[in-house]
């Protein structure tokens, strides 16, 4: 079988991260060398398979590839520049890759699942090297997803990989006693993914759907490598679950569609069910953990066929004690939303009017929103038209934009 | 891998503390320091004098000047210091974490540039 570009790029997608997996591990946490030469393997199947035609081990032929570039790096490095760095496992780097059980490259997946998101790097830095690094966007696209810079985004990377190699942060799986506040910490940059690919903000809307996608490749992959971890399973139900609505979301012409006008006939199925099971299965082992409500209140959404069928006094209830576990301003706002759906408009004025004090809401578009929305609903069109202009000066995302215009002009 | 664990905390608390307090801090840095030598991990540590002490030196066209208090006036000052020997850094973290000046202030860990012999 020849290999065309477009092959090799998708064999690129599902394969570089187990080979820098193991590439880091082989090289004693050297995550710019793995990198550099991993490069230079996919760079060298480009030139040779369409030539050649496809190895039989696509895998152990990169591998074996990138070790060989190694071997030939750390030979000229220790000739010309510092001498060998004893860290380096010439041995593993030395050893057949077919030999191996096809478990070993996931724990070294996990390896780099905990590196990446290891604490004593910033969340950003986190966030940028599991897209970089597990995920395989490359730095523009990164730098496009968070609205920075290309070269600041390039910068950040870099000095996260430096500082692993310096401050020689460990190449491990942390241990039993670590493990699950590790985890916590693994799980929230996976949701910060998705939820940066899942926002509606203007942006690259393919960039943003690999966010999505990759969160939710990482979650299951998580799922799969350390099993029976109640939140794990909670996160990706609560992910799939959103993601089952993301093409409803806009009309046609990229306008918002909100929960309850969304065409429910188009949300995926697959995913929805998916998600159920999932709930079902992290709410009985795990009880009412933030994940888990959270995955409740988005299964209660997805099982409504109508948007008036919504079981919203329990979804209320959901968010009640979502805010008594992990309070939040926005908890507090939808709590609010909620509440106004099952008892009126009225006690959910009452409800915002408690927070609106609060600095994370008094800056944030969504508060005036939804509070403009419920005074909609009571016809009190000055306080609606107000807090939508308010909403409208605070809000960034081109779709929401022009929802809230529309509204606007709905009240003349 | 050496690391150097610079313990901060504010000398303006510190004063405040109670004798009791004071002699209670005392004991817990004597029990830290006795474990981390007799773990053989300690490669040296002091206490520092209080920055109202400290003199600053800069040498400019071949002249000293000296300059009264630290280089930067902090909330927090840098007020001893541990040099350990640890596996990787998550092994430097615990370490620093049982430094009794954790509690009060902070401990910055850094680690200790390894020059290779020319």
């Amino acid at each position: 079988m020849v290999l065309d570009h477009a092959a090799i790029a998708l064999l690129y997608k599902q394969e570089s991260s187990a080979i820098l997996a193991r590439m880091i591990r082989a090289l004693g946490g050297d995550f710019g060398l793995a990198e550099e030469v991993v490069q230079e393997a996919f760079e060298a199947a480009l030139e040779e398979w369409p030539k050649t035609g496809a190895p039989r081990n696509a895998r152990a032929w990169l591998l074996g590839t990138a070790r060989h570039k190694a071997i030939d790096r750390i030979r000229r490095r220790a000739r010309f520049e510092a001498p060998l760095d004893d860290e380096v496992d010439l041995a593993a780097l030395g050893s057949e890759p077919e030999d191996e059980p096809k478990s070993a490259f996931g724990d070294d997946l996990l390896r780099l699942i905990f590196t990446c998101c290891h604490p004593a790097l910033a969340l950003e830095a986190q966030v940028a090297l599991t897209l970089r690094t597990l995920c395989g966007l490359t730095t523009d696209e990164i730098a496009r997803a968070f609205f920075v810079d290309p070269k600041t985004m390039a910068q950040r990377l870099v000095r996260a990989k430096n500082k692993i190699r310096v401050a020689k942060i460990p190449y491990v799986v942390p241990g039993r006693s670590e493990l699950a506040e590790r985890l916590d910490a693994v799980l929230s940059v996976v949701y910060l993914v998705f939820n940066e690919g899942y926002a509606a903000t203007s942006g690259d809307e393919l960039v943003r759907q690999e966010l999505c996608r990759e969160a939710i490749r990482i979650g299951r992959l998580l799922e799969s490598l350390i099993p029976d971890r109640a939140e794990t399973t909670a996160l990706v139900a609560l992910m799939l679950l959103h993601d089952a609505r993301r093409d409803t979301r806009l009309d046609a012409d990229g306008n918002l569609v909100l929960l309850e006008e969304q065409d429910r006939s188009r949300w995926d199925r697959v995913e929805i069910e998916e998600g159920l099971t999932r709930v079902a299965h992290a709410l009985r082992r795990g009880g009412a953990t933030p994940y888990g409500i959270q995955s409740a209140i988005a299964a209660l959404h997805a099982e409504a066929p109508r948007a008036e069928d919504t079981d919203w006094r329990q979804i209320a209830l959901l968010y009640g004690e979502l805010a008594r576990i992990a309070p939040s301003p926005v908890v507090l706002l939808n709590r609010a939303v909620a509440v106004a759906m099952h008892e009126g408009a009225e006690r959910g004025l009452e409800l915002l009017a408690a927070i609106a004090g609060e600095p994370d809401l008094s800056g944030h578009h969504l508060f005036y929103a939804a509070r403009a929305d419920l005074a909609r609903r009571l016809g009190r069109t000055g306080e609606a038209r107000r807090d939508y202009a308010r909403a409208l000066e605070l809000c960034r995302g081109a779709p929401e934009r022009r929802y809230l215009e529309r509204r606007l002009g709905e009240l003349d | 891998m050496q690391y150097l664990l610079l313990i901060y905390g504010s000398e303006a608390e510190a004063k405040k503390a109670s004798k009791d307090d004071q002699m209670k801090m005392f004991g817990e840095y004597k029990v830290f320091s006795a474990e981390l030598k007799g773990s053989g991990k300690m490669l040296g540590g002091e206490p520092l004098e209080s920055v109202t002490t400290a003199t600053t030196v800069r040498v400019k066209d071949g002249k000293i000047l000296r300059t009264d208090g630290p280089f930067a006036e902090t909330r927090e000052q840098l007020g001893g210091f541990y040099a350990i020997e640890a596996k990787d850094l998550d092994e430097a973290v615990m370490i620093a974490a049982k430094v009794p000046g954790a509690k009060y202030g902070c401990i910055e860990v850094r680690p200790i540039m390894k020059i290779n012999a020319m």
